[in-house]
C-alpha cells in the first residue's frame, strides 16, 4: 500500500489536530480527524487505518492530570480495539498530550495489576507551563518513526512532561530495552552533554546516574535520564513531549531569520519515516 | 455518604501546592518559619463501597508513581491527622455554585467505571506550622484563598452532603417605581446595582407610567444592562461640549465624529474596489479582507474591575470573553491568535502600602498571568503579541486587555437573523456565575467590592469552550443557522436583545438548561455564565445542529425564537416576566450629555545634565532593568505562542531565541505563504503630559512596529482601547475627547484604519479612608493588525553579521518629557514625543519598499530608551557587537546633546541592519526620509557609542552583562 491512512483522534481539548494533519499529509499521508465519541460508538472504524496519532491539546482540559481522562476512555472502552491495531502491526504515534495519554493508558508501557505502571509523565521541575525550544538526540534503531534520525530541534509545550520511571531498576530495564529513544541535548550543540553522556547516546548499556541529568533549559521539565519520547517494545510506539508538527517548514524555526537554518523543519521526517513504513 | 481522597506527594516528590503557599507567604512578609504541607483532595458524594474509592483514587484521581493518598469517609480521624510540626489546618474549595471544571470532568470519568457517584468537588488542604494563629487568619485571604469564588473551612471537614442548589419557587417581582422621587430612585439604582443615572431612572419611570404599570425586576435589569455603560459606551457615543486651547467642538456622537470617521473617509478615499475593510465598528470584531478567500477579524477587550477582584478568574473570562467575539463575528471566525497587555503596580510595593480590599500586585499579575495561560492554551489558540507596564496609580486597579484575531470566509462575514428563526443557546449551563457583570465593570471599585460584586467574578472552563468552537464551525460549514453572537456581558440578556433588535424576540427561561436548581428567572436572564452562544435557526436546520452538537457533547437548547413583534417578551412556563418594545430598550436611553475640557500642562524645559565624563552606560543599564523596559520571558514562555503551526516571528527572536521581537507573525493558512502581522502601541507616562500626542505615539509605534518585521503600511487596521478614569469629571473627559482626536487625525494621515475598540471607563478606587479616589493614568491601547503578501520576507531585530551597517531611520528631536531616561535620572518636564504625521507616512512607505525589496537584515524599532536600549537590544539579541558614533545621527535643532540622542523617544525611529552590498540601494529606497549609517557591527561583543570618532566613549558595555540586566528583574 502506497498511501496510508491516518486517524487524527480528537477528543474535547485535543488542539493539535490541524497542523499534526497538515504534517501528515505533508508527508504523504491520508488523513482523518475523528473525533473519539464515533471509536466510543463503533471501535471497529480504527480497523481502516495504518496509523494512529493522538495530537497536542488538553484532551478534556487536562482535568485530574494530563491525558488522564482520555486514558480512562481509552482503557475502558477501547483497549480490545487499540490491542488489535497494534498487534495488525500498525503505527501508533502520541504527541505531547497524546503521549501523556499513552502513557496513563498502557498503550505504550505495560504495567501489572500488583506494580501498577511503569513510569509516568509528571509536573516540569519549573512547575509550570513552558513553550521552548530543545536540542533533542535519538537513541538506537529500534523506533520506526526516527530512522535515519539523529539529532532534531523541536519545541516543548507543556506543563507535565517530566518522565519519571517507578523505580530504578524500571528505567534500567527501559533503557536495556531501547526504549529510551529520544532524549534532551544541550542546547550548545551537544558536544559537551554527548561526551559525558556517550553511554546512552549509542547502543545503551550504560545506565544514566541521576547526576547526568541535564539543567534547565537544555532539559527543560527534569526528566529522568533526559528522556523526551519512549517507544514500546516493537518500536511502533511512540509517545514524545517535544512538536514535530511544529517544525515542518523553515519559517517555523525560531531562527530562520538568522544565517545558519535549514530549508525544511526537523519534525517533517518523522512522519516522511511513518508514511514510508508502509510504502 | 460523603467520601474524602487527599493525594499527597509521595516520598521524594516535591510538593508544589505546599511550596507555592510558603513563596506567597514569605513574599509578603510572613515570618520564614511557616511549614507548610499540603494535599489536592476530591470529595465525592455517593452511595459508594471503600474499595469503590480506592480504585477511583488508585486508577483515577492519583499518579501512583509520584503520589500518595489518604482515603476516609469525610469526619474519619485519619483525614485530620496533623503532619509533624503543622498544626493547623485549613480547607479551600470552591464556593457552591462557582465553576469546579476538574470536579465535573472527574464526575464524567467515575461513570465510565460504572461506579454510581452523585457528585464531586475538589478542594486543597493546608497543614501550617510555625505561625501564629493572628497569622495564619492573615494568611488565609492574602495567599490561600479568595473570598470572592472560594469558602475556607478551618479544621476537619464536617459537612455530610455537596450542596447542589434548591427547588426554585416561580414568584413575579414587581417594583414600584410609580411614587418614587429622585433621590429613591438614585437609591433603588444603587442598592439594586443597576448603576443607572437619575435621568435613565426617570425615563424608565415616565415609560411605564405611560404604560400604567409597574416594571417587573427583569425588565428593570434588562434596561440597566443594555443600557450600562459597557455594553451602549454612552458616554463616548454621546454629546459632548470639548473645549481645549484652541476652542470649543460640540458633538453629538464623539465615538462617530472622531474615530468612526476616520475610518469613513480612509474607506470614501480607497473607493469600493480598494477599500479593504469589511464590516467595522458593527459586528462583534472588526473585519477587514485578508486573501482572496478569507477576511480576519480583530477584537480586544478589557476585563479590568473582575480581574482587580479575583486576578485567576477574571483573566481567565477575559480572554476566554474576547475569543467568543470573532466566534461571534459574522456567522463566526476561526479563532488564530491572541494578544494580551497588562498594567499593574509595580510588584516590589511593600506589603503595608496596600490599602484594604486590594490584593498585592505581585498576587494580581501572577494570578492574571496564569489565567491567560491557562485559558488560551487550553483553546489551542497561540499568545503572540503582549505588554506589561507598570504604574503606582494601578495599584487598586490593574488593567487586562485581551485580543483574539479570527479568520473568516469572505462569504461568512455577515449575520442575517430571519423572522421565525429558533433561538438556541449552545455551550455551557447557566449559574449564578457574573450576575451584574456589565453593570459592575461600570462602577468605581471602594474597598467594600469585594463584597458587593463578588457574584460578577466568573471562572471559566476553556474546554467547554473549546467544544463549542468545534462544533460551531462546523455547524456553519454546514449552513446550519442564520446568525450567531456570544453571550458577553449581560448574558442572554445582550445576545437575544442585540440578535433580535431588528426583529423581536420572545424567550422561554424555564427551558435554559441551569448548573443547579435554585434560579430565578432574572438570574438565568442576566446571569454571564461563561462559554455560551446564542445562534438563529432556522426550522429545517435545527435537527442536523442539534445532531451535530449531541455526537461532540454540547449542549444545544431551544429557548425561543425570534418573532417579528418588535417586542422582547420573556416567559418563565405560562407566566409573562417581561415586556419591552425593542425601541425603547435599544433607543430610549436618554443621551448622556457631558462637558469635557482640556489644558495641557505648560511645557516646562527639560534640564538637560552637563556634559559629563562619566557616561551613560549607567543610565542604559538602569533602563533595561527598569520593569516597563525588561524582559517579560518569564510570562511569554509561558503562553503556548506556536499551536496551530503558523508561527514565522515569534515573541522572542535572536541568536539565543531571547530577543524582544518587535511584532508577531504568523501564517493562518499552512498552505499558504500570506501572513498576519500583530503587535501594539501604548505609553500611560506621554498621558501626563499631553494626551494628544500620547495617542499619537501609541499609533506611531504600533504601525512602526509592524512595519519593522515586514508589514505593508498600506494595509494595517487598528484597535483603540480607552482605560481612564471617571469621566463625570470635565478634566479627564477633556484628556480622553483629546485623545480621541488625535486618532482621527493620525488615522487618516498614515492611511490606517480603526476597525473595532472598546472603552473602560470608571477605573479609580477608593481606599477606605480616604476622600479622593486614586485615578488611572490616561491608558490608550493601540492594537495594530498588519499583513505581508511572503512570510519569507520578514525580518527580526536581532543583528545578523559583523561587518554590515546600522542605520538609523528618522529624526531625533528634544523629546525626553516622560522618557525612561527621565525616570530613572528622577527629571521632571520636558517636551513630549510628537508625530510629524506626513514624514510618518513617508518614513514607512520607504522602509517597507527597503525590507520588501530584501535590503534590510535586521530592523528595530526606537521606543521606551530611545536609541541606545534599541541598540542594545538588536546586540545582544544577536549576539554580535555594535560601534556607534553618534555625530551623524538626524536630529533636529537643539537635540544635539548626547542625552537627547541616546535617550530621546521620538517617534517614527527605526535602526536597520544592512549589507555593505545594499548600501546604495537602501539609501535610493530611503529617498526624502532622514537617515544616516550611525555604526557598524562587529564581532567584538561590546556596545559601544561615542559621540564622535575619536572622543571617550558615552556608553561601553559587554553586551552579556547589558542582556543579563534586561532578563533579571521579571525572572520569577
Amino acid at each position: 500500500m502506497a498511501t496510508p491512512n491516518v486517524l487524527i483522534l480528537r477528543a474535547p481539548g485535543t488542539n493539535c489536530d490541524l497542523e499534526t494533519a497538515f504534517a501528515f499529509e505533508t508527508a504523504g499521508a491520508k488523513t482523518e480527524r475523528v473525533h473519539v465519541n464515533r471509536l466510543l460508538e463503533e471501535p471497529n472504524r480504527f480497523d481502516r487505518f495504518q496509523i494512529l496519532c493522538i495530537p497536542g491539546g488538553f484532551s478534556y482540559g487536562d482535568d485530574v492530570a494530563a491525558g488522564r481522562i482520555l486514558a480512562n476512555q481509552i482503557i475502558h472502552h477501547l483497549s480490545d480495539a487499540m490491542a488489535r491495531f497494534k498487534d495488525a502491526g500498525k503505527l501508533i504515534l502520541g504527541i505531547c498530550n497524546g503521549f501523556q495519554v499513552l502513557i496513563r493508558s498502557g498503550v505504550l508501557l505495560d504495567g501489572n495489576a500488583e506494580q501498577g505502571s511503569p513510569a509516568t509523565l509528571t509536573w516540569n521541575d519549573s512547575g509550570r507551563y513552558e513553550d521552548r525550544w530543545v536540542r533533542l538526540g535519538t537513541d538506537g534503531t529500534k523506533c520506526v518513526f526516527f530512522k535515519d534520525v539523529e539529532r532534531m530541534y523541536l519545541p516543548v509545550a507543556h506543563a507535565e512532561g517530566k518522565f519519571v520511571a517507578r523505580d530504578e531498576a524500571t528505567l534500567n530495564r527501559l533503557a536495556a530495552a531501547g526504549q529510551l529513544v529520544l532524549r534532551y541535548l544541550p542546547l550548545d550543540g551537544g558536544m559537551a552533554g554527548a561526551k559525558r553522556s556517550a553511554g546512552w547516546l549509542g547502543h545503551s548499556e550504560a545506565v544514566p546516574q541521576a547526576t547526568d541529568i541535564l539543567p534547565f533549559p537544555d532539559n527543560p521539565n527534569g526528566s529522568q535520564a533526559n528522556v523526551a519520547g519512549v517507544c514500546d517494545a516493537t518500536g511502533r510506539v511512540l509517545g514524545l513531549m517535544p512538536h514535530p508538527e511544529r517544525h515542518i517548514t523553515r519559517t517555523q524555526h525560531p531562527r530562520w531569520t538568522r544565517p545558519e537554518t535549514t530549508q525544511t523543519g526537523d519534525g517533517l521526517k518523522l512522519f516522511e519515516n511513518a508514511v514510508a513504513y508502509f510504502a | 455518604m460523603l467520601w474524602e481522597v487527599d493525594i499527597y506527594p509521595a516520598q521524594g516528590q516535591p510538593n508544589r501546592l505546599a511550596e507555592d503557599a510558603t513563596a506567597g507567604a514569605t513574599d509578603l512578609g510572613f515570618p520564614s518559619s511557616i511549614d507548610v504541607e499540603a494535599a489536592q483532595g476530591y470529595l465525592i458524594q455517593g452511595n459508594l463501597r471503600p474499595e469503590q474509592v480506592e480504585r477511583i483514587a488508585a486508577e483515577l484521581l492519583a499518579d501512583p508513581v509520584v503520589e500518595r493518598t489518604v482515603i476516609a469517609r469525610v469526619g474519619d480521624a485519619r483525614l485530620a491527622q496533623p503532619p509533624e510540626g503543622r498544626p493547623l489546618l485549613i480547607h479551600v474549595l470552591p464556593k457552591p455554585g462557582v465553576t469546579d471544571p476538574v470536579a465535573e470532568s472527574a464526575l464524567r470519568a467515575i461513570a465510565d467505571f460504572d461506579i454510581p457517584a452523585d457528585a464531586v468537588r475538589t478542594f486543597k488542604k493546608y497543614w501550617i506550622g510555625g505561625l501564629s494563629d493572628d497569622d495564619v487568619t492573615a494568611l488565609v485571604p492574602k495567599v490561600l484563598a479568595n473570598d470572592a469564588v472560594e469558602q475556607v473551612i478551618a479544621g476537619p471537614l464536617e459537612f455530610e452532603h455537596l450542596e447542589v442548589g434548591s427547588p426554585y419557587e416561580f414568584q413575579r417581582v414587581t417594583v414600584p417605581l410609580g411614587e418614587l422621587d429622585d433621590e429613591a430612585l438614585l437609591k433603588l439604582s444603587r442598592q439594586g446595582q443597576l448603576f443607572l443615572s437619575l435621568a435613565e431612572m426617570q425615563t424608565i419611570q415616565a415609560h411605564f407610567r405611560d404604560l400604567g404599570r409597574d416594571p417587573t425586576d427583569v425588565e428593570l435589569e434588562t434596561l440597566a444592562q443594555t443600557w450600562s455603560e459597557h455594553c451602549s459606551h454612552k458616554t463616548l457615543a454621546g454629546r459632548i461640549r470639548y473645549r481645549d486651547e484652541n476652542g470649543e467642538t460640540s458633538y453629538q456622537n464623539m465615538l462617530k465624529e472622531t474615530i468612526f470617521e476616520a475610518t469613513q473617509q480612509i474607506r470614501r478615499a480607497a473607493g469600493p474596489d480598494d477599500d479593504w475593510c469589511v464590516s467595522v465598528f458593527e459586528d462583534n470584531a472588526g473585519v477587514i479582507r485578508f486573501d482572496d478567500y478569507y477576511n480576519v477579524v480583530f477584537k480586544v477587550e478589557t476585563h479590568n474591575h473582575p480581574s482587580a477582584l479575583e486576578p485567576y478568574g477574571g483573566a481567565n473570562t477575559g480572554i476566554g470573553g474576547v475569543i467568543r467575539d470573532p466566534m461571534g463575528t459574522g456567522m463566526g471566525a476561526k479563532p488564530i491568535c491572541n494578544t494580551d497587555v497588562f498594567c499593574f503596580a509595580p510588584p516590589d510595593t511593600p506589603a503595608d502600602e496596600i490599602p484594604q480590599g486590594v490584593l498585592h500586585p505581585r498576587r494580581v499579575m501572577r494570578g492574571v498571568v496564569h489565567g491567560v495561560r491557562d485559558y488560551g492554551n487550553r483553546m489551542g489558540i497561540p499568545t503572540v503579541n503582549g505588554a506589561v507596564f507598570f504604574d503606582r496609580r494601578y495599584l487598586g486597579n490593574p488593567l487586562v486587555y485581551c485580543g483574539n484575531v479570527g479568520l473568516i470566509p469572505h462569504d461568512q462575514s455577515f449575520k442575517n437573523p430571519q423572522p421565525g428563526d429558533l433561538a438556541v443557546a449552545l455551550g455551557g449551563r447557566t449559574g449564578r456565575d457574573g450576575i451584574h457583570g456589565a453593570t459592575f465593570s461600570s462602577a468605581e471599585l471602594t474597598h467594600q467590592s469585594d463584597e458587593l460584586s463578588g457574584g460578577a467574578v466568573q471562572i471559566g472552563n476553556a474546554i467547554t469552550e473549546k467544544m463549542l468552537l468545534d462544533v460551531l464551525l462546523v455547524a456553519r460549514d454546514r449552513g446550519l443557522y442564520h446568525a450567531v453572537t456570544d453571550c458577553g456581558a449581560g448574558g442572554f440578556s445582550s445576545a437575544v436583545g442585540e440578535m433580535g433588535e431588528k426583529i423581536g424576540a420572545e424567550v422561554w427561561l424555564d427551558r435554559a438548561p441551569v448548573k443547579y436548581e435554585g434560579l430565578s428567572y432574572t438570574e438565568i436572564w442576566i446571569s454571564e455564565a461563561q462559554e455560551r452562544m446564542v445562534v438563529a435557526v432556522g426550522e429545517a436546520q435545527w435537527d442536523q445542529l442539534s445532531a451535530l452538537c449531541a455526537s461532540e457533547g454540547v449542549e444545544a437548547t431551544v429557548i425561543g425564537r425570534f418573532v417579528p413583534t418588535g417586542r422582547l417578551q420573556l416567559k418563565y412556563g405560562d407566566h409573562e416576566v417581561a415586556d419591552l418594545s425593542m425601541d425603547f430598550l435599544h433607543d430610549g436611553r436618554p443621551p448622556v450629555v457631558r462637558e469635557a475640557t482640556y489644558a495641557p500642562p505648560p511645557v516646562v524645559e527639560f534640564p538637560l545634565p552637563a556634559n559629563d565624563t562619566e557616561g551613560y552606560t549607567d543610565s542604559l543599564q538602569e533602563i533595561l532593568g527598569s520593569l516597563n523596559v525588561a524582559s517579560k520571558h518569564s510570562i511569554i514562555r509561558q503562553y503556548d505562542h506556536e499551536v496551530q503551526g503558523g508561527s514565522v516571528v515569534k515573541p522572542l527572536v535572536g541568536s539565543n531565541n531571547d530577543g524582544p521581537g518587535d511584532a508577531a507573525v504568523l501564517r493562518p493558512v499552512l498552505d499558504s505563504p500570506r501572513g498576519i502581522v500583530i503587535a501594539c502601541g501604548m505609553n500611560p507616562c506621554y498621558g501626563d503630559f499631553d494626551t494628544y500626542h500620547m495617542a499619537a505615539s501609541a499609533i506611531d509605534e504600533a504601525v512602526r512596529n509592524c512595519v519593522a518585521v515586514g508589514a505593508d503600511p498600506a494595509r494595517i487596521a487598528i484597535l483603540d482601547n480607552f482605560c481612564w478614569g471617571n469621566t463625570d469629571r470635565p478634566e479627564t473627559l477633556g484628556s480622553l475627547v483629546r485623545a480621541a482626536r488625535a486618532c482621527h487625525d493620525l488615522s487618516i494621515a498614515l492611511g490606517t484604519p480603526f476597525i473595532s475598540g472598546k472603552d473602560s471607563l470608571n477605573n479609580e478606587f477608593r481606599p477606605e479612608d480616604a476622600d479622593e479616589p486614586i485615578s488611572i493614568p490616561s491608558s490608550l491601547l493601540i492594537s495594530a493588525i498588519g499583513q505581508v503578501n511572503d512570510v519569507a520576507r520578514c525580518v527580526t531585530m536581532d543583528l545578523k553579521t559583523p561587518g554590515n551597517r546600522l542605520y538609523l531611520v528618522g529624526l531625533t528631536k528634544n523629546e525626553l518629557g516622560g522618557s525612561h531616561f527621565a525616570q530613572v535620572e528622577s527629571l521632571a518636564g520636558g517636551r513630549v514625543p510628537t508625530v510629524d504625521a506626513p514624514m510618518a507616512k513617508q518614513t514607512f512607505a520607504a522602509l517597507h519598499r527597503a525590507i520588501d525589496a530584501g535590503l534590510v537584515r535586521a530592523c528595530h524599532d526606537l521606543s521606551e530608551g530611545g536609541l541606545a536600549v534599541a541598540a542594545a537590544e538588536m546586540a545582544f539579541a544577536g549576539g554580535c557587537g555594535l560601534r556607534i558614533s553618534l555625530d551623524r545621527a538626524p536630529a533636529s535643532d537643539g537635540a544635539s546633546h548626547p542625552a537627547v540622542l541616546l535617550f530621546s523617544e521620538s517617534n517614527t525611529r527605526l535602526l536597520c541592519e544592512v549589507r555593505p552590498d545594499d548600501a546604495h540601494a537602501f539609501e535610493m529606497a530611503l529617498a526624502g526620509v532622514p537617515h544616516a549609517v550611525i555604526g557598524q557591527v562587529v564581532d567584538e561583543p561590546t556596545l559601544r557609542i561615542v559621540p564622535g570618532d575619536d572622543a571617550a566613549p558615552l556608553i561601553e558595555a559587554d553586551i552579556e552583562t547589558l542582556k543579563q540586566t534586561w532578563r533579571k528583574p521579571l525572572a520569577w
